[in-house]
């Protein structure tokens, strides 16, 4: 949570403590303006922004019941709905202890002040929204990592490899050979997908889908860079399947797809930013809901080539060229 | 004979799976232009030796060139005068048998791609099948179309391994005669095969089991080389004079043949003894033949584990 606080008395602070204390927020930010605040919503690094105006102690205790905003980012209805839903209780009882003395009789009435929720990109709460472009790339870690994994084991149970090996191709080529054509597959599916959003599930697509597919083809070589290295460990197309199973789980409970991110304990979140399937999903969802830009996801987009050289190394050195 | 005119010329080879040796010291000349067998029994190191020629196995110990390049640090020159057909059919067979000759062809990166596999179907005959998937193909054509494959990038060297596996006799004939027609040619071509009846067809041969080189040379050096007797046996009551034998002195080994049993050992003189009694119940004749390259080579596996300098007695 970003707090933007126009004023600092011990009534906003107060507020600001017993949201903490709720357990569904904790503050990480407190940006200077307005703009800054938008923009750390929209790369996803905070999920609630609150919002205290001027002069809010002031007109608190004239009675005249402040407006204090929270901004939440609505894309996950599921990370968003029990904090939401806290609010309100809080809103009873977060001013209790402060107003004492002349200010008592402002307690046990209505609340002293007015909580207003904006739920941004998603304010129906719709699941969909979420879940659909989060299932693309869902897919593509299944299908692509599962592909090249077969692939080259395939290759090796059926003595084609020998052959293979036996011709002056190199690693890189047999690498580039093999993750190409799954390439254009992976597009078959984006674009199944990403009709089926559009004409079944009104899903809105905000921002560029040119940015869109041309991190697509990242994300897509990632996971075949590790459908790769899977294979050159593989003996055989039963284990290829198991490793990609051993992937694909992880990829599908830690990265944010199946549990809010921000909810899982610490130690899954670690192992969660390590696999591409989280960082593609804050770029799709971002992309597609919240109209992020290039700057946006910058950071995302960066894991992901980090992921992708990463990969592709060890897949590089782990291919033999020989048969030891 | 000047090292130039040497197709194959290694030293010392040795490879290890785990702490088993499965290629120990192994040396081997390959003049240009002849067909070389390369003969011994199952598991004993034919593949693997041939799979470090070509650089699809590292090997632990040795050296050698191949056709001039170095065979630890030039495999991918090695590689492009080199055609492997290996033991188990490794072309695809769910591609078509053009697919499967325009796939080589690419990865060769040949220039008159499509002329040499029309050609190459041509010389197969299989021009109206072209379409047809490899996989469907019988063993004896899954052969030709293997060494055709093999033989796209005009290879200087063949390594066949065991390529007459499951083929038919008359197959193996037209196979053979394709083979003396490359070697004509000046082509080098290494022969892998267990099957003795084959030896013969090579204009040299080499030994190895147990990962040893036993003999090498032409098959009347290898024969000679051995220093063996053998007598053929026939008639009434064999089962009876093979016990008898087994067990005889200088009798080293006994084979049956058909209606016939070999009898073989080094011992010229204990042998002839063994056998003079043996043969002794009526209807029993014993021949003293000319041992065949089998003779030999079932000799020369029996005495394997022995030290090689024993074993090693063929000129090189």
């Amino acid at each position: 949570m970003a707090v933007v606080a126009a004023e600092a008395s011990p009534f906003t602070r107060s507020l600001v403590r017993s949201l903490e204390a709720s357990g569904y927020f904790r503050v990480v930010a407190q940006p200077a303006s307005e703009a800054a605040a938008e923009s750390l919503m929209a790369q996803g690094e905070v999920q609630f922004v609150l919002h205290l105006p001027a002069g809010f102690s002031r007109s608190l205790a004239r009675g005249e019941r402040p407006v204090v905003l929270v901004e939440a980012d609505a894309s996950d209805p599921a990370a968003t709905g029990n904090a939401l839903a806290s609010l309100q209780a809080l809103n009873l009882s977060a001013l209790d202890r402060d107003l004492a003395g002349p200010l008592a009789h402002l307690r046990a009435s209505a609340p002293a002040f007015e909580l207003r929720v904006h739920r941004r990109y998603n304010p129906e709460g719709i699941t969909a929204y979420n879940i659909v472009p989060g299932l693309m790339g869902v897919v593509l870690t299944m299908t692509m990592v599962m592909m090249t994994a077969l692939a080259m084991t395939r290759e090796r149970e059926r003595g084609t490899m020998e052959n293979l090996l036996a011709t002056p191709v190199r690693p890189f080529e047999v690498m580039a050979g093999k993750i190409v054509p799954y390439i254009l597959i992976g597009y078959v599916q984006v674009v199944v997908i990403l009709v089926a959003a559009k004409l079944l599930f009104r899903v809105p697509m905000v921002g560029s889908l040119a940015l869109l597919s041309a991190i697509l083809v990242l994300f897509i070589a990632a996971n075949l860079a590790v459908g790769f290295t899977f294979s050159t460990l593989a003996r055989n197309q039963l284990q290829a399947m198991q490793m990609t199973f051993f992937f694909f789980l992880p990829s599908m409970l830690l990265s944010g797809f199946m549990f809010p991110f921000r909810g899982m304990p610490g130690w899954a979140q670690v192992v969660g930013e390590f696999l591409p399937l989280t960082h593609f999903l804050r770029i799709v969802r971002g992309i597609l809901l919240k109209g992020n830009g290039w700057t946006d996801i910058a950071f995302e987009v960066a894991a992901l080539a980090a992921f992708l050289l990463a990969a592709g190394a060890v897949a590089l050195t782990r291919y033999r060229e020989t048969l030891d | 004979m000047e090292p130039a005119a040497l197709a194959i010329d290694v030293e010392g080879l040795t490879k290890r799976f785990d702490d088993k040796v499965v290629v120990d010291r192994f040396g081997l000349q390959v003049p240009r232009g002849q067909i070389y067998g390369f003969l011994g029994p199952n598991g004993s190191g034919k593949t693997t030796t041939i799979r470090m020629l070509c650089g699809l196995l590292t090997p632990d110990g040795g050296s050698g060139t191949c056709l001039g390049f170095d065979i630890l640090r030039e495999s991918a020159s090695i590689k492009r005068q080199v055609g492997y057909m290996t033991q188990r059919f490794s072309l695809y067979e769910d591609l078509s048998i053009a697919e499967n000759l325009e796939f080589v062809g690419r990865v060769y990166g040949m220039a008159d791609r499509r002329r040499r596999v029309d050609a190459a179907l041509g010389q197969l005959g299989l021009e109206k099948r072209r379409g047809q998937l490899a996989g469907t193909l019988s063993g004896g054509w899954k052969q030709r179309l293997a060494l055709a494959a093999c033989l796209l990038h005009d290879p200087k060297l063949l390594l066949l391994d065991e390529p007459t596996a499951g083929v038919d006799p008359g197959a193996r004939r037209e196979f053979w005669e394709h083979l003396h027609e490359l070697a004509h040619g000046g082509m080098t071509v290494l022969v892998s095969k267990h099957y003795m009846d084959e030896a013969e067809r090579c204009h040299a041969l080499a030994y190895i089991a147990y990962g040893k080189l036993l003999a090498s040379g032409t098959a009347q050096e290898v024969v000679a080389g051995a220093n063996l007797s053998t007598w053929a046996i026939e008639g009434e009551g064999l089962a009876a004079a093979a016990a008898q034998l087994r067990a005889a002195p200088g009798a080293d080994m006994v084979v049956p043949f058909g209606a016939r049993i070999h009898v073989s050992g080094t011992d010229a003189a204990a042998l002839a003894a063994s056998v003079a009694r043996a043969t002794a119940p009526p209807g029993l004749k014993a021949t003293p033949i000319e041992p065949g390259l089998e003779d030999v080579f079932i000799h020369l596996m029996r005495s394997a584990p022995e030290p090689v300098s024993a074993a090693r007695q063929a000129p090189g």
